[in-house]
Formats: C-alpha cells, structure tokens, sequence
C-alpha cells in the first residue's frame, strides 16, 4: 500500500476513489438513460423514415433535459385506493436497484498507479494501488449483479399491486411472472462462460478472453442470454407488460412525474446493465478487437471498447424493437420454459463435459 | 474477504438517495390540485367497478413455485461451473444426475400442462 496519508481505506480502495466512483456511475448512468430515450426516439424515426424529435436544441439534442424538467414539474396525482407506502417504495427501488446492480462491472482493465503490474493478465499489483475501474471486485461478482436485478422485480409487482387499479395489477402480475420465467434463462445462459472462465470475478472473466472472445466458443449461450435478457428487460418483442393496446401502460399505469420516470429509468438502465454483462461474458469486455500492436489500437483506451460495445448491443436492443411484432403472452411463456430453459441446460451439460474431458 | 464488500454499502447510500431522492424533489416541485376524478383509477374513462384487489389466474402462482425450484438449481451451477475443470469427469456425472433428475421434473409439470396458458 503506497501513502496511508491518502486517507482510509474502504475494504480494498481508497474512501475518496469510492466515493467518486459510486458518484460517477450513478451520474454516467442517469445520463445514459436521458440520452437512450432520445436514442430509441431517433433510431424509431428513422426504421420509419421519419426525423424524430429535431427542434430542441441541434439535432435535438437537448430534447431530454426538455423532457426531464418537464417530469419534475408534473402533479403527481395517485388514485386513492393505494398503498400508500408500497406505491412510494416501487419506483425509489426500480432506480435503486438498476443502477445497483453495476457496482461488479469491470469497465476497463486494472491500472497499476506507482509500481509494475503483475502476471500475464496484469491483475495483481503487489508494490502499487490497483485501480480498479469497477467498485467492488469481489469474486462472486456475476451472482452479485444477478441477484441485485432480481431485486428490481419486486419494484414491478408492489407498483402494479399497490396501485389499486385493473390495469396495473395485470400488468404488475405479468412482468413479473414474465422477469422470473426469464431470469432462469439468463442464469442457464451465463453458466457456459462462467465455466470456460472458471471464475465468477468478472474481470478474470476478460481477461481469460485475451485470445478469442467467448462469443465464438458459446454462440448458443450468447443467443439465449441475449433473447433472454430482451425478455428480463421487457423489451419488444416482449415488451407484453406494456402491451398498451390490452393494459394501458402495465404497471406504472397509475404513476406520474418523476415515479414515473423512475421505472422508466429503471428500464433503460437495465438495458445498460444487460448489454454490459453480455459484453464481459461474451465480448471481451474492455478488450480490443484489434490486436494492439496495429497501427494505433495500443494507445486506445479499454473503457472506450467496453462503451463501444454496449452501445452497439443497445443499438441491436432499439432494431430488434422496431422490428419485431410483439408476441402473444402464452407464446412469450412457453418460449421461456420450453424452449429457452432446456437449451440452456443443454448448453451446460455440452460445455461442462467438453471442458472436463480436456482437463482430464 | 468480507470487507470487499464494504465499497458496495457505500454505493447502496448513493443509489438509495439518487432512487429516493429524484421523486421526492419532483413531488416537492410540482403543483398540487387534487380532486375527486384524480383520485379514482384509471380505468379508459368510465367509473371503477369494485376494488383491483382480488383473485387471479393460479398460473401465476404455479410459475412462482416453478421459479424457485428452478432458481435453486441454478444456484447449485454457479459454483460448480468455476471448477468443473478440476472436477474433471466426476463432477460431470455427478452435476448430469442432478440436472436429470430436475430435467424430469420440467418434463412432468409440462405433461401436466402446468405451462399451458389459457
């Protein structure tokens, strides 16, 4: 440890790296979604061949600072027959939780601040501070971040229940039997990585993927987790909470102001969230494609790939959704358990012995 | 270690006061007009008939329970997936029989239209 006079340590980091970290994240977060509204707006558009929202600001880009201040400003009118604390805690934990869940993302790779990293994969630093570009790494980090957006769904069904209105309560009711159906499919699909990596640590998890990325090895992993997690997002084509021709607006029918804006952040930094995973487990996280000593690639830094990707992966997410007619609830089920689930497992069984035989 | 969770406590304070937070300075900002009709449900404009509160379809219910014995296997995975390698054979005979025996039971709640949709 170089200079305690730098202040205590939380755990393993600095009191002053956290705070700024937890401040940062939550702050790229909130952004992320204002500016991924105004993207699935102009993406939209433009699969319509229409421009989308172009009159506030240039390009319109100022269009969710608009749309923020505008939430902020709104009554928030509540049906009567509510739960009154259960319909204040639904949104608080739809934010909480989404933005929660991204404690354990590696965003970049270790840097080792005043001495020589060591090992092949540069993931100790014995005589330096490691600075690590997530805020904990701790070694079960995969079951951590599952187990934090399990947490959302409990925001989805007290919203939808604690309401007191038709429409939320089915809507509540499905998205969460949906989110449920699918969060096996998520954890079934996130298994082959897992034990190609041999480690639940995230950043291991990278940098086991230096030569190939974990896409080529798990295609059918890769395809589950992803059908699974537009699913687990409620997004369309699964977007069945919604499904504003039969339930209004699902669960958040009876919110307004910023209660709302709140599941719907939740949402959008969900998506995030799920974009980021794929991109650790499969993409190689914040590993060039390249190899770095092309032309310039060795001077990029690893944040800037890992934010590629996801933007890449959120931008399929924003294609798939205006191009896909939603499915009918039944359907959306038995894809989950009959289809999705048993491949998985197959996946698991497939890659386990494949993996074991070689060690043996 | 335990206290490498220590920073996520520090990110949990931070989270709960943005999540917290950002509606309770909106519900500080905005006006406050209520009235008889903001207070009924929504409902496509007619009156609400009856509380929202009572029974519903017991598929619901069935995938919940279905959920958890799922959700339990999975837990069961996660650690054997990060040494299957050192487990070699046996952990794989050992992990196919207990998947097995889950899988059956996948098969008989399907035969038995558990996750059949009306």
């Amino acid at each position: 440890m170089i200079a305690s006079w730098y202040g205590y340590f939380i755990g393993p980091d600095l009191w002053w790296a956290v705070l700024i970290k937890a401040a940062l994240i939550a702050l790229i977060l909130a952004t992320a979604f204002a500016y991924l509204t105004l993207a699935e707006r102009k993406v939209s558009a433009r699969i319509q061949l229409r421009y989308g929202p172009n009159r506030v600001g240039p390009f319109g880009l100022l269009q969710p600072l608009a749309d923020g201040i505008k939430l902020f400003f709104k009554e928030n009118t509540a049906p009567g027959g509510r739960d009154r604390l259960l319909y204040l805690v639904a949104p608080a934990l739809a934010g909480t939780a989404a933005i929660l869940a991204f404690a354990a993302i590696p965003v970049a790779g270790v840097n080792c601040l005043g001495g020589p990293a060591v090992g092949q994969t540069g993931l100790s630093c014995p005589s330096g501070y490691a600075l690590h570009w997530d805020i904990a790494h701790i070694n079960v980090g995969l079951l951590y971040i599952l187990a934090i957006t399990s947490i959302g769904v409990y925001s989805l069904f007290l919203g939808g229940w604690s309401a007191n209105s038709k429409y939320s309560l089915l809507g509540g009711l499905r998205s969460s039997a949906q989110v449920i159906s699918y969060e096996m499919a998520v954890a079934f699909a996130l298994i082959g990585p897992v034990i190609l990596a041999g480690s639940l640590n995230l950043e291991h998890v990278v940098t086991t993927q230096q030569h190939l990325w974990y896409l080529f090895l798990q295609p059918l992993a890769f395809v589950l987790y992803f059908v699974a997690a537009l699913a687990e997002t409620n997004r369309a084509p699964f977007d069945l909470p919604e499904a504003e021709t039969e339930l209004v607006a699902g669960y958040h029918t009876e919110y307004s102001s910023m209660r709302f804006g709140m599941f719907f952040m939740g949402e959008y930094i969900n998506m995030v969230t799920v974009a980021a995973i794929a991109t650790t487990l499969f993409l190689g996280g914040w590993l060039s494609p390249f190899p770095t000593s092309w032309f310039i690639f060795g001077y990029i830094p690893g944040a800037l790939w890992f934010v590629l990707k996801v933007v890449v992966l959120l931008f399929v997410m924003m294609w798939v959704r205006w191009t896909l007619p939603r499915l009918r609830y039944d359907r959306l089920m038995s894809l989950g358990w009959k289809v999705l689930l048993p491949l998985g497992l197959l996946n698991i069984m497939v890659t386990g012995t494949i993996v074991a035989l070689r060690a043996a | 270690m335990l206290s490498d969770y220590a920073p996520i406590l520090v990110f949990l304070g931070v989270c709960v006061l943005f999540g917290a937070g950002v509606p309770l300075l909106s519900s500080l900002l905005g006006p406050r007009r209520p009235s008889a009709e903001k207070d009924l449900p929504y409902e496509s404009g007619i009156v609400p008939v009856e509380s929202a509160r009572r029974r519903f379809s017991v598929s619901f219910y069935v995938t919940a329970m279905l959920f958890i014995v799922f959700d339990v296997e999975s837990i069961f995975l996660f650690p054997w997936a990060t040494i299957v390698r050192q487990l070699r054979v046996f952990g794989v005979v050992e992990m196919g029989i207990f998947i097995l025996v889950l899988l059956l039971g996948l098969v008989y709640i399907w035969a038995k239209g558990a996750l059949t949709w009306e």
